[in-house]
């Protein structure tokens, strides 16, 4: 080890592009904040300030006098807490199920699980549909709801975790007379927390940006999602009102940008392990 | 004859708790089973049954008295001259980004790895901020940076070049939706490289330099090679992803200028507001099975050269 980081000096020149790339990367994210505090007429000057000369709050009041954004915003909520909890309670049960219990058909389900991994929404949004129209939940909570609480990647990461949770310790709590569903809650469930963690993240994350979905699914304005919404304001519109649509924007990115700086580790363990978006 | 006399009672014995416990993981398994029967294989199975038929959305109330029509939905498609432009579209999309975003995400994690240890932190929690954002609020927000008096053209005018219509000239609408989804997903495959990484065996390199190799030698010789597993799995992640392409291109540009940004996705959900459900299912069908393929051909490809 010591070896290695010898080998490993800084090399200062690298920092150069790197720090260039960085800036780019982010500068982005700047501007969408500036612009989202300038007044129309600033924005359409085609000048370039950083800094908005006349800051103003006119853009965010806008998003709910304008147009129904808080509806947007508590559904978009609504939608992912439920996903999430959802997500959770399922996956892990799924996950323990296969991990630690033998039951005929088990290896069968989980190639089945596996399988869809890779299905897009695109194959499957027009038959789900016909299917919550049938049903009669066409434009509510269900139909934007249902159709992602059973997430494949959330039954990878539980199995992959609550198999590594060691055997003795379940046998141990049979021995003492325990139903399956009572070591499933006081045994793998307390275990299982960093798992729960990156699941969680990841279900909000992608409930949060999910758009083709919600597009097909929410049919008036009040059961929009904050990407539905935002998304059909731009493309509307004749004259595209920037400002509105910038503070739109930041009120989707921001909250999951703090969310990130805080809890990075969740989020990036997440890809590393699973390797998926 | 005594230890099998044993046996009847000690079989009976087992099986009881044996079926308990399976009846147990059944429990355990069907809440998500049923959902994921409902929702997504059912879905699955009934699009490829709408392919080959004549479904619109006039049959959504009596959905099994559609008339079945046979491969005519696909030899349509083959013949609709947009859905071949979509496909044009799709594969222009996929075969410059993801190279390209396999390029510069390889790059980041090289130098990352390679020489930048103060703020190595700061730097990968900075190219990877992207990954987490909505595709349709950066959208929107890439829109605005690339009007024709937006941000980038200022900088290209600070350089004495004039940046054309980004979003609305037919030669460069595709490559600006392809730059910003680089910058979005670069991200996710700076992080997979870099755990593959800091993988890889320094005794290894510790000889290749011993023994004279320089750095761009040490990279082709042992680096690309001991890294293809990684890289075959970055390169299916994001072309899975990129033959879906859809978000970027309905906030920016509806899908033009004259279709020259709409992708299969775009092209299926159009056909699906005009109400042609069968037709649409054999269009997302073709996707799946494109992407399907792509796979299994970057699998073949990249493990051939073992």
């Amino acid at each position: 080890m010591a070896i290695r980081k010898n080998i490993r000096r800084s090399r200062w020149y690298l920092y150069i592009p790197l720090l260039i790339g960085l800036a780019l990367t982010v500068l982005p994210f700047v501007w969408m904040v500036s612009g989202a505090f300038k007044p129309q007429r600033e924005i359409l000057s085609g000048e370039f300030t950083l800094l908005p000369e006349n800051g103003t709050l006119r853009n965010f009041a806008d998003l709910f006098t304008r147009v129904d954004f808080s509806s947007y915003f508590v559904n978009s909520v609504v939608v992912a807490v439920a996903v999430v909890l959802g997500n959770l309670l399922f996956c892990s049960m799924l996950g323990y199920a296969l991990s630690k219990i033998e039951f005929p058909g088990r290896r069968a389900l989980f190639a089945v699980v596996m399988t869809m991994l890779m299905v897009p929404t695109v194959v499957t949004f027009i038959p789900l549909f016909v299917l919550v129209t049938r049903m009669g939940l066409a434009n509510t909570f269900g139909a934007l709801i249902l159709p992602f609480l059973a997430a494949p990647l959330g039954v990878f990461i539980m199995r992959q975790f609550i198999g590594d949770i060691p055997d003795s310790l379940i046998e141990a709590a049979r021995l003492d007379g325990a139903g399956e569903f009572r070591i499933f809650f006081t045994v793998v469930i307390p275990l299982s927390g960093p798992a729960l963690a990156t699941l969680a993240i990841l279900q909000f994350l992608s409930s949060w940006n999910e758009f083709l979905w919600p597009l097909v699914a929410a049919q008036t304005e009040d059961m929009y999602t904050l990407p539905v919404g935002i998304a059909l304001i731009s493309a509307g519109a004749n004259t595209v009102n920037y400002g509105l649509l910038l503070a739109g924007a930041t009120v989707i990115v921001l909250p999951i940008l703090v969310l990130f700086l805080f809890l990075q580790r969740f989020f990036i363990q997440g890809i590393s392990t699973t390797g998926l978006k | 004859m005594n230890p099998t006399a044993n046996a009847p009672a000690h079989r009976r014995r087992r099986p009881a708790w044996r079926r308990r416990r399976a009846l147990a993981g059944w429990l355990l398994a069907l809440p998500f089973t049923a959902l994921f029967a409902a929702f997504m294989v059912g879905p699955l199975t009934a699009s490829l049954a709408l392919s080959f038929s004549d479904a619109t959305s006039r049959d959504l109330r009596t959905p099994f008295a559609v008339g079945f029509v046979g491969l005519s939905n696909f030899a349509d498609l083959f013949s609709d001259e947009k859905f071949l432009r979509a496909i044009g579209n799709t594969v222009y999309f996929a075969g410059v980004g993801v190279p390209l975003t396999v390029a510069v995400a390889m790059l980041i994690a090289l130098a990352l790895n390679n020489g930048v240890n103060r703020f190595r932190a700061l730097f990968r929690v900075g190219f990877y901020t992207p990954v987490v954002t909505s595709i349709v609020a950066i959208a929107v927000v890439w829109k605005y940076i690339l009007e024709p008096d937006g941000l980038l053209n200022q900088g290209l005018a600070g350089l004495g070049v004039t940046g054309p219509d980004w979003l609305h000239d037919t030669s460069f609408a595709m490559p600006s939706l392809i730059l910003m989804a680089m910058w979005r997903n670069m991200g996710t495959l700076m992080i997979v490289f870099l755990a593959g990484l800091q993988g890889l065996p320094a005794e290894v390199y510790e000889a290749a330099r011993m023994d004279g190799a320089g750095p761009f030698q040490r990279f082709r010789s042992l680096t690309l090679p001991l890294m293809r597993p990684t890289i075959l799995l970055g390169c299916v992640l994001i072309s899975v992803y990129y033959f879906q392409f859809f978000e970027e291109a309905f906030v920016m540009t509806g899908g033009g200028p004259l279709d020259s940004t709409l992708s299969i996705t775009y092209f299926t959900y159009n056909q699906f507001g005009y109400g042609n459900y069968g037709y649409a299912s054999a269009a997302s069908y073709i996707l799946a099975v494109a992407i399907a393929i792509v796979t299994l051909v970057q699998f073949r490809v990249l493990r051939a050269k073992d």
